[in-house]
């Protein structure tokens, strides 16, 4: 008999298609003939729609696919409009903010101007995007958890590109769109401000991102291991609990003699996971504004340890020498 | 509900995909030295695999039997011999067998500088150009012993092989390139970067890793803050990518990571540094002064086709010389063998080969 209990999903659950709960009225219904697919079966529910659109949604999706595009076009120009080189070299290619010289200038188009849009309507589109989430709870009647948790996301990015560089006065300063360019800037951003693992928020946000690892492999490991007993229907266990979710918290509760309930879990995860980005992004804001390098600066304060010396003593060349090159 | 069951081939393949992603696309053994205080990441990582083939072309050729003594001076008896006419003619002879080795061992031997019917006829480009190449291997022994002979051995230093290895182009030379992408319009600026060439080994760091740092008079390299709290503004962080850009040449050139030199805990700090660093402070000046007063100044002298696509001389950069080595050819006290003929003179005698030179 198929068992629904292993890491990977042995069976699925093709229920009758059904559109949802009614909606309070408003000018938009779910469009879209809902259907089943099997490999959406794998992954999640099997059925497919009906979507709510809505017009934050239609007009985010709208600002969205124009920043897409012009990031898209921009690179694709930059290879001379070569689809074979586009592929290619896709992971390479970027839209590169302002040079340092234009400060807060708006610039022109190719010199920093189409970064400028597609930020521009990058951003409108993640925020339509974050009050389409927040309408969404309301009108099902949930708690906007997960719209608050986006924003968590959303203040880093706005941090990274829009209020750091606001406050050191260069877009110059703000992240380029690409694959390997964001990655390369984070290591050029770590190497001009002496070592983000110094800084105290960046350590603070790596611990959260660990802890929400972790926290999930515990959870997801925890319920997956009693579905047998219907552990997976969490929501019904957190006003009825069965021998599943008596297990679940028997289990921890014998090997590190804690446990967390079925709801306190959920507050686990979400506070570690928002408070990654949160933290991220206070990092990343004190960073250039408000300290400049982030070893010297634990030095100063006994975060960063001394240790024996290995070598020979080393002295600046340039000082010897006069003039730094 | 209908029950589906994945086959052990999807199974196999994600096996085989996380096996690939998690050993980071490099063959295993890696091997790690361990080369500062426990815990501090002090270290260099070697895949014993990449050093075998990397030891091989890294071996120094066996020099030539010493030259007999008591011959007169070269230029009692070649004409033509500014630079080397105080040699013994032994000597003399004997470098000009080892050149050919060095440099053209497969074509035209001495034909490929000199016109065999008049030896000392400077019709040859290559003449003209090995000559300079003699007094800038005078030079750097001479003058940059703190690079080449930073060790303290005295046999240590550079031989013509030390680029050349038996080509008649060093293998590592780097000309002006035009930037990538559309040059102008109004879409796909690609500023000079995001475009994988081995100068930056393969980043998207901005690609002409050399013409700020190797030429002229040098931009800086430092950008990192040197202290604590904001100071005014300091560098930006495109210059900060160009320094990183020319580091990742260094560390590809050198077969070393960026701990070889630097402790990463602060790049900048001179203080956590590793003596190595000194060395390659010294060397990038090095490699700047050759190539401002002997590569760069070649170009009227070479035919179009060993020029780059604008027209510049081929010039140095680290892995010119080091060729993926931490030292060139391991260190091998190359220069022992030559010191006579390529040790060089005195600075200040240098320096007036250096002007003699330039009108050649």
């Amino acid at each position: 008999m198929a068992e629904y209990q292993n890491i990977l999903t042995r069976i699925q659950v093709r229920p009758p298609i059904y559109p949802g709960v009614a909606l309070p009225g408003g000018i938009w219904k779910r469009s879209g003939k809902p259907f089943l697919n099997y490999w959406a079966g794998w992954f999640g529910d099997a059925q497919i729609g009906p979507i709510y659109l809505g017009t934050t949604g239609v007009f985010s999706l709208v600002f969205g696919l124009i920043a897409f595009n012009i990031i898209g076009l921009n690179m694709l120009a930059s290879v001379n409009w070569d689809p074979v080189q586009f592929i290619r070299l896709l992971p390479w290619l970027a839209l590169e903010p302002p040079a340092a010289e234009y400060g807060l200038k708006i610039p022109p188009l190719n010199q920093g101007g189409w970064w400028l849009m597609a930020g521009f309507f990058l951003t409108v589109s993640i925020l339509l995007w974050w009050v389409r989430m927040y309408q969404r709870s309301k009108a099902l009647g949930i708690g906007p958890h997960t719209a608050w948790a986006f924003a968590s996301a959303i203040w880093l990015y706005l941090v990274l590109g829009f209020i750091r560089p606001l406050m050191m006065g260069s877009w110059s300063e703000a992240v380029p769109f690409g694959i390997f360019p964001h990655l390369d800037w984070t290591a050029a951003f770590s190497l001009r401000y002496g070592n983000l693992f110094y800084n105290p928020f960046h350590m603070l946000s790596i611990a959260f991102l660990y802890g929400a690892t972790l926290l999930f492999a515990m959870h997801a490991g925890t319920i997956l291991s009693v579905t047998r007993f219907g552990g997976d229907r969490e929501v019904e266990q957190i006003v009825d609990r069965g021998t599943a979710s008596e297990r679940a918290a028997l289990f921890w509760r014998w090997t590190m003699g804690f446990n967390a309930t079925m709801e306190s879990i959920h507050r686990w995860a979400w506070w570690c996971a928002v408070l990654c980005t949160l933290t991220g992004g206070i990092g990343i804001l004190l960073t250039g504004t408000v300290v400049d390098n982030w070893y010297l600066w634990a030095v100063k304060h006994g975060v960063a340890p001394a240790y024996p010396a290995v070598y020979p003593p080393v002295v600046d060349p340039a000082t010897l020498m006069g003039g730094v090159k | 509900m209908s029950a589906y069951r994945p086959s052990q081939l999807v199974r196999g393949a994600a096996l085989a995909v996380a096996v690939l992603v998690l050993s980071a696309c490099e063959r295993p053994p890696i091997e790690y030295v361990q080369s500062g205080y426990r815990g501090t990441a002090m270290g260099q990582v070697y895949n014993p695999r990449h050093l075998a083939t990397q030891a091989d072309v890294n071996v120094a050729p066996a020099a030539l039997p010493p030259a007999g003594e008591g011959t007169p001076a070269a230029k009692t008896i070649y004409q033509n011999v500014p630079v080397l006419g105080d040699l013994s003619a032994a000597e003399f002879t004997r470098l000009m067998v080892a050149i050919t080795g060095w440099v053209a061992p497969e074509s035209e031997g001495c034909g490929y500088c000199h016109n065999l019917a008049n030896l000392a006829s400077d019709e040859k480009y290559t003449k003209v150009v090995s000559r300079r190449m003699i007094q800038m291997t005078q030079y750097i022994n001479a003058t940059w012993k703190q690079h080449v002979a930073s060790s303290g051995n005295p046999g240590a230093g550079v031989t013509c092989h030390t680029c050349h290895r038996g080509k008649q182009v060093p293998a590592n030379v780097w000309v002006a390139e035009r930037p990538p992408g559309p040059q102008g319009g109004s879409l796909g600026n690609r500023v000079g970067q995001n475009n994988p060439v081995r100068a930056v080994a393969w980043s998207t760091l901005p690609q002409d890793a050399f013409t700020p740092y190797f030429l002229g008079t040098g931009e800086s390299i430092r950008v990192a803050a040197t202290t604590a709290l904001p100071t005014g503004y300091v560098d930006t962080l495109n210059r900060t990518e160009k320094t990183y850009g020319l580091m990742m040449h260094m560390s590809d050139g050198l077969g070393v990571n960026c701990t070889f030199c630097h402790n990463s805990r602060n790049f900048g700090d001179w203080e956590n540094s590793t003596p190595q660093r000194v060395t390659a402070w010294h060397g990038i000046r090095m490699v700047r002064e050759i190539n401002n007063g002997y590569l760069a100044p070649l170009a009227s002298a070479l035919p179009t086709h060993r020029k780059g696509p604008l027209g510049d001389a081929p010039k140095a950069n680290c892995a010119t010389c080091h060729q993926g080595a931490y030292k060139p050819l391991y260190g091998t006290p190359v220069l022992a063998d030559y010191a006579t003929a390529l040790g060089g003179a005195p600075p200040a005698t240098a320096a007036a080969a250096l002007r003699k030179g330039g009108r050649s």
